[in-house]
């Protein structure tokens, strides 16, 4: 639709056009395939989703632009010096992935998948940093490629020179790929350890070096992605985020451990957001929801994907319910009178942190009940959360009704969106969970954040403005104290009784629990709405504590919060998310004085993962259960 | 319905890959009636254990309890419908107490399942208890079921099967792992039990002398195919069984 185009010429510009469009998509699809297929072999060898996959592509990007400009400099700005960085570039970051694997996931590998997801959370959280504090905050406009500017033209209409390369990226690297897996020993090791990974220890073969190595060249091919792209692309620090919800699709549609499947994908979601992008400025995302519920619907292991392939991680015993003692009983109500008073001890400041610690331990607490007691890791809890405080929002802005009514509105308005959400989701257990739930968060967010006219975009909305009776700070806090409490005592009464242990009998045993007349889905359906909803009247109050909303609180990073929190508790005990929204609130003040933060956060999250995993909650019952009648049974 | 056999199959098949796991079993059994399923490792036995109650569709044939076809259905609907089973690899819930094992069976049996206000722990413990006595491990009922005895262990799998006073139980090697004297004593009341409830009961077992001792009809399975049936007498003398037993063990006067 070139402004150009004129009435007589319509024929052969609509071919032309058609033509283009295609080659567009193919193009956008190159990037998004080879972060999914490294994606997709890491898994298949090593059972491990590696979140930190975007961080990859967005360094390779980082290092790609560095190199080439290094590069130039030295060897002048031809062609061999241009593709002889961006080849670098992958080595680094293949190396890059070689290290973190070597350090860290190899110390994880038999641990619980949660572990396995927060640790390469924490190297997002570390790599955002380092990229930060090397190259800036700045978005960087890729450099050009060597006799491969402006554009070709295909009957009248312009594509970019540069796609030609994108465009074959694809192909070629499937092809070179397939040779590799099929025509050395090394390729035939990874095939045999995707299809059974005792047949490789069986095999004699160094299962750790294995294992180094496919982590180098997923990684590699992650950075070869976000390199490649570079003339078209740039590098900024949000493509880690972006790219990995893209390839998340990508690998559920194209089939987990699947390469074939992989490319096959992402040229299906290429042109969908080619083709989107034309009709329907807006609709890209929703589309790309469209597609993957309707391949979820139809297959849902993905297009080539199989069945056995997603496997259970190592399950954590917990230990069984007891009876709450009286002197546990007596701690909590001393806790509850001791918040109670504490606008008598704190200032304003302290008490702005409270009302956030508390908005979080509900918000942890909920996601608690689903990846505790619900077995199901959940990376978009903060759909359910920002959900909870747009509907407040836009009550507000739309309708103008009273915050009281607002905020009963806004836990079933999330409800809604986690009994969609979740209908997908519960279909697929494990790691399918985590990547889904991640993938349809942060479409939501996507949806919020591009939607402007409605949602306000990134300037979010203003002028929640509080009623009367609690438009002050003191009084507000009173209320959230009464809503956090009691929430946070339903969801534990919730998981003693009858709906809460079927729920858990899932987890502990699906063949068991179905063979004494379980739903198990269905149980892991409703406790996922009713999670969705107490996380969104957290959200609710958040966004009438603030005043205001923005696309944040339904951004990646809030639902790494909340999986911190939990994490930082203790997933075995149901008072862990009350001290992990305590240790990260606190946790975050003090590092957010300090300059990469991030950086701090992440390593300590590393660190966590590897010497404490039993969390806070778990050391103190191990400590001073006695004292209040808690004995450590089955968890330690 | 009274004397009708409470479970009935009629050619289950299942084939795994090229393998032909189970070809062809058609099996009844009576009220009251303990029914032995034996086979040398990989004969088929569990395969069809799992066509039986739902967890894995077959290829072909039909399932019938108390008469109602059942093919095709998932395991909790036919549980509902008075089917009980213990698992090879025993299925239990490591994270609750041996009581609240077989309270949950119970809860549901009464449809409680999304019932988010009693507290699950004091719901019909006494029924709980009673079947917990019934298999002698009342004593373990506040344990932690994740810290018990493999043989143990087979006992709560039993109380839970019974929880919603079953029609038919299908037993897969239920005294694995437990002592000679165990093994008889746990089918010793197995047996009362079906006696008492016209329980049918099919189980697999490697303990030739539990077969031959409470079996009231042994059926054998050889390579995915049922090559013989009949009372212990008929079984132990038939030379086919005799031939894929390499005689020897099916005395049970023991190897
Ligand atoms: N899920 C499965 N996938 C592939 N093969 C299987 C599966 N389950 C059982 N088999 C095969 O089917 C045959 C019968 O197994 P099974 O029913 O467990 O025998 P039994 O219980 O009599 O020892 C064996 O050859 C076994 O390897
Ligand atoms: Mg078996």
């Amino acid at each position: 639709m070139g402004p150009h185009s004129s009435p007589r010429h319509l024929d052969k510009t609509t071919l032309g056009f058609f033509l283009v469009q295609v080659l567009t998509g193919l193009s956008s699809a190159a990037s998004l395939f080879l972060v999914a297929a490294g994606l997709s072999l890491i898994f298949g060898v090593t059972r491990v989703v590696n979140f930190a996959h975007g961080s990859f592509y967005m360094l390779g990007a980082y290092f790609g632009l560095t190199l080439v400009a290094l590069f130039g400099d030295w060897f002048g700005r031809g062609h061999l010096s241009f593709w002889s960085a961006i080849l670098c570039a992958a080595l680094v970051v293949g190396a890059i992935g070689a290290l973190v694997e070597m350090t860290i996931l190899r110390r994880i590998y038999r641990s619980p998948e949660l572990f396995q997801l927060v640790a390469t959370f924490g190297v997002i959280l570390v790599i955002q940093d380092l990229a930060l504090w090397g190259w800036g905050p700045e978005d960087k406009l890729g450099p050009r490629a060597p006799d491969l500017r402006g554009a070709v033209f295909i009957l009248g209409q312009p594509l970019p020179r540069y796609d030609l390369v994108l465009i074959a990226a694809g192909p070629v690297v499937l092809g070179l790929l397939w040779l590799l897996l099929n025509r050395t020993r090394f390729g035939i090791l990874v095939r045999a350890a995707t299809i059974d990974r005792e047949m490789v220890g069986a095999l004699g073969v160094n299962q750790a070096w294995l294992f180094t190595g496919v982590f180098f060249l997923g990684s590699f091919l992650a950075g070869l992605g976000g390199a490649l792209q570079l003339p078209k692309g740039g590098a900024d620090l949000l493509m880690d985020f972006t790219v990995l919800a893209g390839a998340f699709v990508v690998v559920v549609v194209g089939g987990m451990g699947s390469i074939t499947g992989a490319f096959l994908a992402a040229v299906l979601i290429g042109q969908l957001q080619a083709w989107g992008v034309l009709l329907l400025p807006q609709s890209t995302l929703v589309m790309m929801f469209l597609v993957m519920a309707v391949v979820l619907v139809v297959r849902p292991f993905g297009l080539l994907g199989r069945p056995e392939l997603v496997g259970h991680g190592r399950q954590m015993l917990d230990d069984p319910l007891r009876p709450t003692s009286w002197r546990f009983k007596g701690l909590v109500l001393l806790l509850v009178l001791g918040l109670a008073a504490a606008p008598l001890y704190l200032g304003t400041y302290g008490l702005v942190l409270l009302i956030d610690i508390l908005i979080l331990a509900l918000f942890a607490t909920a996601l608690h009940a689903i990846i505790g007691p619900g077995g199901l890791v959940s990376f978009g809890h903060a759909a359910f959360f920002g959900g909870g405080a747009y509907a407040a929002a836009l009550l507000v802005k739309y309708a103008g009704t009273p915050m009281a009514l607002n905020l009963v509105l806004a836990p079933p308005a999330a409800a809604l969106l986690a009994i969609v959400i979740g209908w997908f989701c519960v279909r697929l257990s494990g790691v399918y969970f985590a990547m889904l739930t991640l993938a349809f968060a942060q479409i939501v967010w996507s949806v919020v954040f591009q939607w402007g006219e409605v949602t306000g975009g990134d300037d979010g909305i203003l002028g929640l403005w509080r009623a009367p009776w609690v438009r002050g700070r003191i009084a507000y806090y009173y209320l959230v104290l009464g809503c956090c409490v009691a929430g946070i005592l339903a969801l534990r009464h919730g998981l003693s009784s009858p709906f809460g242990y079927a729920l858990r009998a899932g987890r502990d045993s699906p063949l068991r629990a179905e063979a004494i007349g379980i739903d198990v889905r269905r149980q892991q359906w409703a406790a996922f709405t009713l999670s969705g909803a107490f996380a969104g009247l957290a959200g609710g109050l958040y966004a009438y504590s603030k005043g205001s909303v923005f696309p944040n609180e339904m951004a990646i990073v809030r639902s790494f919060d909340g999986i911190i929190m939990v994490f930082f508790g203790g997933v075995q005990h149901l008072s862990g998310p009350l001290a992990g929204a305590a240790a990260l609130t606190w946790l975050k003040d003090s590092l957010l004085r300090l300059e990469m933060w991030r950086l701090l956060l992440g390593l300590a999250v590393i660190a966590i993962v590897i010497l404490f995993p039993q969390g806070i909650a778990g050391f103190l019952k191990q400590r001073f259960g006695r004292f209040v009648g808690i004995r450590s049974e089955l968890s330690s | 319905m009274t004397g009708g056999p409470v479970l009935e199959a009629d050619g289950l098949s299942k084939s795994f890959g090229g393998v032909q796991a189970v070809r062809g079993m058609s099996l009844a059994v009576a009220p009251g009636e303990l029914v032995a399923l034996i086979g040398p490792n990989g004969a088929g036995k569990s395969t069809c254990f799992n066509m039986l109650m739902g967890q894995l569709r077959g290829d072909a044939g039909r399932v019938r309890i108390m008469g109602e076809d059942v093919t095709g259905w998932p395991p909790r609907k036919i549980w509902r419908r008075g089917v009980g089973r213990t698992f090879q690899i025993t299925q239990i819930l490591p994270s609750f107490t041996v009581r609240e094992n077989v309270q949950l069976a119970l809860l549901s049996h009464q449809g409680k399942l999304f019932d988010v206000v009693t507290r699950a722990r004091r719901a019909q413990s006494d029924v709980a208890d009673a079947l917990l006595q019934r298999v002698g491990i009342v004593g373990f009922a506040e344990r932690a079921c994740g810290l018990l005895a493999y043989g143990d262990l087979k006992r709560v799998e039993l109380a839970i099967a019974l929880a919603n006073r079953p029609k038919v139980l299908l037993m897969d090697e239920p005294t694995a792992g437990m002592a000679p004297a165990e093994r008889i004593a746990l089918m010793e009341l197995t047996a009362g039990i079906a006696k008492a409830d016209g329980v049918g009961v099919l189980f697999t077992e490697h303990d030739m002398d539990v077969v031959f001792g409470h079996a009231d009809r042994i059926m054998v399975m050889h390579r995915g195919s049922l090559i013989a049936e009949g009372t212990p007498l008929e079984v132990r003398d038939d030379p086919e069984v005799r031939a894929v037993y390499l005689g020897s063990s099916l005395d049970p006067e023991g190897p």
